[in-house]
Parts: structure tokens; sequence; C-alpha cells
């Protein structure tokens, strides 16, 4: 029993570090999280360089209260991404959408990687032939051919 | 008056720029009985041409620094209020004084090779001076017909309209002449691999001549490259270090493709291979730098940064980009069927480790050009509207990076022409338990474990370790006669090690807090407490700002006092927020202010709590200061030893 | 050897691209919306909150959906080619007065002229969003179905008007 002056101490303080901590902006966090996991993908229109996640201007701060209400609704983020695509168009995509007129764009690095490495493999190899094989000389090719005529008699 | 003679010093820089880009070219081919007195003119052009820029920089800065309104870029882009220091940095805050500087930058290059290059045959400097005197010819064409900073505004403006709030930060000062001294700087490396072209002569000494100056240009961009990173950080207000922006891609593509140089320069310096890729690549160096002039210049992409946007201005410098980049092309084009392949080396070499890396740098760089192009090349085909960003970036990138950083630890143990993959593997094995066990175990110190934390803790750990142990072994053989470019490679090669550190624990571990706060109330972050204190208005020199007073706490021990700013310029609608960071080793404390809630005095506030965040800008200064290092060499100072006892390499 | 001209050729579709990029204004982004449905909306009218006005309302005309407000200050300067517009008569323009105060845009609208045959109070953008509004002013023009055929993005000029938005309407029209 002696000890509880302390130990009521002990509780105090910390209750007084953790719970006095200042409460968070957005009544739900775990929304909150989920709002600016999907709006870090979207572009704000007015910055026109800014993910909405980052922007403050005045349309940004409607779209992402938009995005809150649309998560708070159950909608997936395939939903909420759709939506904004279906009035701002694919502009506002920071991860453009796979089709026809953006395969060179998702292709393009793994095509160069690869057409990179086989350049490289095919000079070696080439270059390494030529070294190690010298070059004939007019004369040396006139004795192979004429070598090679022979045997095809 | 000072803005008349800043002109006239511009035109007659260009007047000068002729002289050294025309004589000294024509001069070295030897085909006019003047030729010897147009190669010496060479030197003092290129000297006059620099002291005439420094004038009218000079004569610009004089005008920012007396408020001389009658100047229309002055009184675009400064204010009565500017503090001074700011006043100065003014000068390159806008369009027309960022190109002055960038000519400026040029001709100082070449005013310093110029001054260090006794030791070249003089038809090789005519001809280097010379291409730069044609690059510069060009810029000042651009600046004085479609860009002058000094034309004057009738009638005065009584009051400036003040610098872009977004600008007035200590980093402004001093991130754009570093950056543009590395973004220029490939110039040099570029000019080398011209006159060598128009030469003939391709060879090992080209290479070793062109080495130093390639290297000290992609130090003042890391270091130019870092503090952009950091003034982002400080100044936009969201934590973040880098954003994939069309501007950063900008002077990232030059920085990657004259990474891949610097180590495509030592194939052909040691073994005389490779000469045809190392020109190709000083070419693209030289051109991405160009490009991003380009691309920032013309407002083809717009972002944050691209203030100016004028379709003759764009017009003007694609037609320039395409005479200088389109030229150099047709000149490699010419002449590089004709030149030799150098020494043969085996297909496990130094050589190929090297050659792998320049793969892998020049498909990273192309990857970042095509995400920064694409929206355009989509716009031009009018097939709509897109946006790449950092997503897109993150995604391809990291692939492309990942087989690179494991690269660096073996590609140093590898011997040139032959190297022994058992003997290799021997010596890697701790470095690769070291990692495997970094990458399982530490991710479980710090937190939680993810594939990402852990891939980055095992390359880091295998850079790092890999490197530590090879210079141990070297200084068990005797470290007295290791060169400075010995240490400067492994010390640019640990700063990616630390550099990669801060990246993956700043990805991994930040916390982030948006709270509402109200004086006297408390937020922890990261085990640590900040409690509001008062917020408070202050008046700036220009702007009147709101400060938080915050104390920074652990465990109830006062750590210190952070004030950031919510600042109001009178010059801009959009208020700017100043984030107050406690920088520390291993973590940066960061607060800034929000906006207020309502009229009690309650604040939104946002907190980071960012572990090993400067290891990233730490790391990145590793890698300056290797490069630096490197740049130290006894050899590239023993050049003048060499040229005199082959009194014969300088007459061919 | 004709891998050495490679890069120039590369080079070269490079430049082009460029060249095509400059003709394009990068800040213009095209509308989704165009040959949609205009998106439903009904709200209260800015002079008589009691009346609601409903894009159905409109069915079988053509007509221009202008978004503007009070706080807009490229507004002020399309202004007048609006209250031009009004006098001949040609094409009835209904306002959408976006995120405004209703007096901020009667007073507006009294001071400058109002070229509306109404106005609808967007008090909290929610209208804007659903038609893709990200810089006031913009006007769409609807046909006689209810379907969106154009957008216009920032102040109508006279040549914008007389041009592409004027034809376009007189085409709908038949």
């Amino acid at each position: 029993m002696k000890r509880w002056p302390g130990y009521l101490f002990i509780v105090l303080a910390t209750s007084m570090v953790f719970a006095a901590d200042a409460p968070p902006l957005a009544a739900d966090e775990i929304v909150e999280k989920r709002m600016v996991a999907i709006s870090e993908e979207l572009r704000c229109l007015v910055c026109q360089n800014e993910s909405l996640a980052a922007s403050r201007a005045d349309l940004a701060n409607d779209l992402r209260r938009e995005i809150r209400k649309m998560i708070v609704q159950g909608k997936t983020d395939r939903e909420i991404l759709d939506f904004m695509v279906a009035r701002y168009g694919d502009f506002v995509l920071y991860r453009p959408p796979v089709k026809s007129t953006t395969w060179l764009l998702w292709g393009g690095p793994f095509i160069l990687l690869v057409v990179g490495l086989g350049t490289l493999v095919f000079f070696l190899r080439r270059r390494n032939r030529n070294m190690s094989m010298p070059a004939l000389s007019e004369e040396q090719r006139r004795r192979a051919a004429a070598l090679l005529d022979q045997s095809d008699t | 008056m000072t803005p008349e003679l800043g002109h006239f010093a511009l035109i007659l820089a260009l007047m000068a720029a002729l002289l050294q880009g025309l004589l000294p070219l024509i001069g070295a081919q030897r085909i006019s009985s003047y030729s010897a007195q147009w190669i010496a003119l060479a030197r003092p052009a290129a000297q006059t041409h620099f002291l005439l820029l420094v004038f009218a920089f000079a004569c610009l800065a004089q005008s920012f620094l007396t408020n001389d309104f009658s100047v229309a870029y002055v009184a675009q882009n400064s204010n009565t209020k500017l503090p001074a220091m700011y006043q100065f940095a003014a000068v390159w805050g806008g369009h027309e004084g960022s190109l002055l500087l960038w000519v400026l930058m040029l001709s100082g290059w070449g005013a310093a090779v110029s001054l260090a290059s006794r030791q070249l045959p003089e038809a090789m400097v005519a001809r280097v001076l010379a291409v730069l005197g044609l690059v510069s010819i060009g810029m000042l064409a651009f600046i004085l017909f479609t860009s002058n900073p000094f034309e004057r505004l009738l009638p005065a403006l009584a009051e400036g309209r003040d610098l872009n709030p977004l600008l007035q930060d200590p980093g402004l000062v001093f991130h754009p002449p570093m950056l543009y001294m590395g973004y220029v700087g490939f110039s040099v490396a570029f000019a080398f691999a011209i006159a060598a072209l128009i030469s003939g002569r391709l060879d090992a000494a080209w290479a070793r001549w062109s080495r130093p100056w390639t290297t000290a240009a992609w130090v003042f961009l890391t270091i130019g490259i870092a503090m952009g990173s950091w003034w982002a950080y400080n100044e936009l207000g969201w934590g973040g270090w880098w954003f994939w922006d069309p501007v950063e891609n900008a002077s990232f593509m030059p920085w990657l493709a004259g990474t891949a140089l610097i180590h495509s320069l030592a194939i052909t310096e040691k073994r005389g291979a490779f000469k045809n890729w190392t020109v190709l690549l000083a070419i693209a160096a030289f051109s991405l730098s160009l490009l991003g002039t380009f691309l920032v210049r013309s407002g083809v992409l717009t972002s944050v940064h691209a203030f100016a946007s004028d379709p003759s201005r764009g017009v003007f410098i694609l037609i320039l980009l395409a005479v200088v980049i389109g030229s150099s092309l047709t000149l490699f084009a010419w002449r590089a069927p004709k030149v030799g392949v150098g020494g043969a080396f085996a297909l496990v070499s130094r050589e190929t480790m090297l050659l792998i890396n320049n793969v892998l740098l020049v498909v990273a760089a192309g990857s970042v050009l095509l995400g920064t192009l694409y929206p355009l090349l989509i716009d031009a085909l009018g097939l709509g509207k897109l946006s790449v960003g950092p997503p897109y970036f993150n995604t391809v990138f990291v692939p492309v990076m990942v087989p690179l950083l494991l690269l660096i630890a073996v590609g140093p143990l590898a011997r040139w022409k032959h190297a022994d993959l058992r003997d290799m593997a021997r010596r890697l094995r701790v470095s690769f338990i070291l990692a495997l066990l970094a990458g399982a175990i530490f991710p479980h110190l710090m937190g939680i474990w993810t594939p990402m934390t852990a891939l980055g803790s095992l390359l880091a750990v295998w850079i790092a370790s890999s490197t530590v142990f090879q210079i141990a072994e070297r200084l068990k053989i005797g470290g007295g006669n290791a060169s400075a470019s010995f240490w400067g490679m492994h010390l640019a090669h640990f700063g990616i090690a630390v550099f990669v550190i801060g990246v993956t624990l700043v990805g991994g571990y930040q916390e982030e807090k948006d709270v509402r706060m109200q004086t006297g109330a408390t937020v922890s972050v990261g085990g640590y407490q900040l409690r509001l204190l008062d917020i408070g208005a202050a008046p700036g020199p220009n702007y009147h700002a709101d400060v938080g007073t915050f104390e920074l706490s652990r465990n109830g021990h006062v750590l210190k006092t952070l004030y950031p700013e919510k600042r109001h310029y009178f010059s801009s609608q959009m208020p700017m927020t100043e984030a107050a960071i406690d920088t520390g080793f291993t973590r940066d404390i960061y607060v800034s202010l929000g906006e207020p809630l309502d009229n009690q005095g309650a604040w939104s506030v946002r907190v980071y709590f960012k572990p090993f965040i400067d290891w990233i800008w730490g790391g990145c200064l590793l890698m300056a200061a290797g490069g630096f290092l490197a740049l130290l060499d006894r050899r590239y100072r023993l050049r003048v030893k060499a040229a005199v006892t082959l009194p014969g390499s300088v007459s061919a | 050897m004709k891998r050495f001209l490679l890069p120039l050729a590369a080079f070269a579709v490079l430049v082009g691209f460029l060249a095509m990029g400059l003709m394009h204004d990068p800040r213009e982004v095209p509308s989704p919306l165009i040959g949609k449905p205009a998106p439903a909306f009904t709200l209260p009218q800015l002079h008589d909150a009691t009346k609601n006005f409903s894009v159905v309302d409109m069915k079988g005309r053509v007509w221009l959906l202008n978004v503007w407000a009070s706080w807009c200050v490229s507004c002020r300067e399309e202004h007048p080619v609006l209250v031009e517009l009004a006098k001949t008569g040609s094409v009835p323009v209904i306002g959408l007065d976006y995120k405004d105060q209703v007096a901020d845009g009667k007073q507006w609208l009294e001071k400058l002229g109002n070229p509306y045959i109404l106005s609808v109070v967007d008090s909290d953008g929610r209208v804007g969003i659903d038609y893709g509004v990200y810089g006031v002013p913009e006007t769409y023009v609807i046909d006689k179905q209810g379907i969106i055929r154009m957008k216009h993005t920032g102040p109508i000029t006279p040549a914008s008007l007389a041009q592409t938005i004027l034809p376009l309407v007189k085409e709908l029209s038949q």
C-alpha cells in the first residue's frame, strides 16, 4: 500500500504525456489514411504539378472532401479513381492506366533494359571474336577460296 | 546607364564568343597561313568572353541592389522590401537572369579550361574552347534576341512586383549556381568529345584530359541536386525530398548520363576501349543538360518551376538544341566508324562490369526521359492528355536501380582484362552474409519488416561492407600508395550506401500527424513530444507571419524550441509555409503550421518524425566528396611532365 | 556503318515531337464529358431561392452553361462579352454561380449587368465537381438532347465566341 503514491504519480505522469495528445484533424484516421493514399495518386488540376494530397488549393480541398465522403459510403479505391477520371479525364491520374496509348510508357523501360543488355552482349561477343581472329589478308583469302573450290570438286 | 553598359557588355561578349568559336577552330585545321595566330586567339578570347559576362552580370546585380525598377526584369522579380541577400539572388530568380547565369557559367568553364590546359596540345585547346564558344554564341543570341534582362520599362515602376515567395529561401542563393555549374559543366566534356571527333584523335589521352573536367562538373551537379532536394524539403512544407517534377528530372537525367560517363571514361582511359561509346555519352550528358534547359525555359511542360512560357522563346531554344545536338551527332556518325576498338578483355572483367553499369544508368536516364516527355508525346499525337507522376517513376526506377546497386559492391573487385569469379565470390562472402542478415533483422529493430525496407537495408549493407572490406584489403597490402581516385571511388560508393539507408528508413518508418492544436496542447511523434507554447503574429521585411512556438522534448527533457511560420507575402495571394525542423543525426522532427481553424486560436499543425532523412543528403555529399578526392589524383597533375617528355604528341 | 546514324535519327524524332509539343498548351485539359449527357442537377436560383432549376428544363433547346463567380478575376474580363451576346439573343445562357455568396453574386450582376436568363447557386461546388470545373470561368455548349458538345475553359473572347462557339450553336440548332 505504501507504494501507491509512487505508482499513482507514474500513471499521472504518463497520462499527462499521452492523454493530452492533440486531437487529430481527421474525424476518422483510417478514412484519412486511405484518402491520403488515394489522393497521392491524383494530380491537382489547378496547381498543375502537385498531387491532390499535397495541394492546399481550394478545389483540392473540395475533392479531398468528396473522396472522404465516398470512402465513408463504402466505395472502393477503383470506384473513387473512376469518379475522378469521369470528370477530369486520365489527366488526373499520376499513374497512367495501362492501355494502348500507354504501352510504350509502361513497357519502355523494360524494352530499353532488354535491348541495352542484349546489345551489350552482342557487341562484347563480336568484339571478342574479332579480336581473337586476326583479319585475313587479301592473299590469304584468295588461297582459302581456292582451297574451298578444290574441296567442292 | 548601368543596364545599358550591361547590355553592351552582353553584345561584346557575343562578339568575343564569335571570335572564340570560329577563328581557333579554323586555325586548328591548319589551312591558312595565319593558323598559329588564330589558334593563339582561343585563350584570350575565352577569358575576355568570361570577363565581359562577369561585368554584365555585375551590372544586373547592381540594378537589383539599387532597386532600378526601370529595368523590366528587376521590376518583375524584386522589391524594395526584399532583403539584400535575396535581391542579389533574384538576379537568377527569373527566366532572363537564369539564362545569364547559365551562359556566365559556360564562359566560366571556358576560362577555367583556358587557364588549366597549359599541358594540352595547342590545337586541342583551340578546338575545345571553340566548341564552348559556339555553344555560347547560341545562348547569347537567345538572351539578346528573346530574353534580354536589361530591357527598360518606361515609365519605371515605383515599386517592383517582388520575387516569387517560393524562392525567398537561402536555398535560392546557393542551389541554382551549384546546379548550373554542374549542368553546364558537362559542356567541357562535350567540347573535348567534339574536339576529338573533329581532329580524329580519339585516344586514351583524350579520355584522361576530359576525365577531371567531367568529374568536376559531376561534383557540382551532385551537390546542386542535393541542395535542390533539401530546399524543396524545407520550403514546400510537404516533408518530401523528391517529387519527380519535370524540372527535377531535367537535372537528374544529365546526372545519370554524367555518372555513366565518369565510369566509361575509366574504361577508355585505362584500356583505350569503347571510345565511341564514351564520346556518345559525353554528347548525351550535355545534350540532356540542353534538353533540360529547353524543358524548363520553353514551358512545354508545366510544373511548379516553369515560370516562363513564351512560344517564341521555345522555338528559338528548340532550334538551338537541334543545331548543337544535331551537328554533334552528325559529326559522330561521320567520325565514329573510323575509331579503333582498343584493348581486348574477357567477358568477366572490370570492363564488362563498367559497361553493365553504363547500360543500367542509361536505361535509367532513358526511363526518366520517357516518363518526362510521354505526356508531351501523347499530346502531340492528339491522343489526349495524361500525367506521369511519382507513382510511375517509383515503379519503373527501382527495378533498374536494384541491379546497379548490387553491382557497386562487385564491380571494383573485378580486375581489368580478366577477372577471377571464384576469387571475387570469396572476397564477397562476408558482405553477402552481412547483407542477408541486415535485410532479415534490421527492419525488425526499426519497427515492422517490409519487403522494401528489407531490400534497402540489404543493399546498403552489401555496398557499405564490400567497400569497407576492399579498403581494409588495400590497407593490409600497404594503403600508403593507394591513389586519390581509389579513395574517391570508395568514398562515393560508400555515399550511395548512406543514401540508400536514408531513403529506405524515411520511406519505411516516417510518422506523420495532422492535428488540431491550441496553446498548451501536446502532440507526440516518434517518441518525441511537441508542446505548443504560443502562436503569435510577427512582422517580416516583406511579409507578415504567424509564428508558432513549439517546445520539443523527449521523456520530459526539453531539447529545443521550434518556430514554424505561416507567411503572407505582401506581393502574393498564396500563404507560404516555413517549416521548423530539428535536425538530428538519426532523425528530423519537422513541424509546419497549417491554417487557423477558429477564432479561439486553434490551428491545424502537421508534424513529422523522419528517421535518417539527413542521410539522403549526407550520402550525396559523400558522393560529391568522393568525386572531389578523385580530382586530386596525382596523375592529372603529372600530365604536365608527360607532355614535356613527349613533345611529339603536341605537334600531332 | 548505319548504326552510327541511330542516335541522330532518334534525336530527329525527339525534336519533331518537341516542336509539336510547343504548339500545344499544356495547361488546357480536355473534358471527358464531351459527347456525354450533361450531369443532372437541381439547384436553387440566385434571384429566387425558392425556385429550382434542373438541366431537364432546357430539353429541346441549345444552350450555354457558364460557370462564374464574383470572386473570379478573369470572369470580369469575360463578362462584357456575355452581356453583348445576351443582347443578340442568339443563345440562352444559364449561369452557374460557383462557390459564391448569394449576396455577392447578386451585387456583381447588378453592377456589371446580367446576361443570364437565370443563374443557379452552387455554393459548395458539388455540381462544379460533376462538371469537372477546375478553372473558372468555364462554358459548356449543351445541345437539344442535353448532350455536352463543347467545353471552353477560361474567359470567352469575342474571337472564340465568333469562331467556335456560335457556329457550333448554329449547327446544333438546325
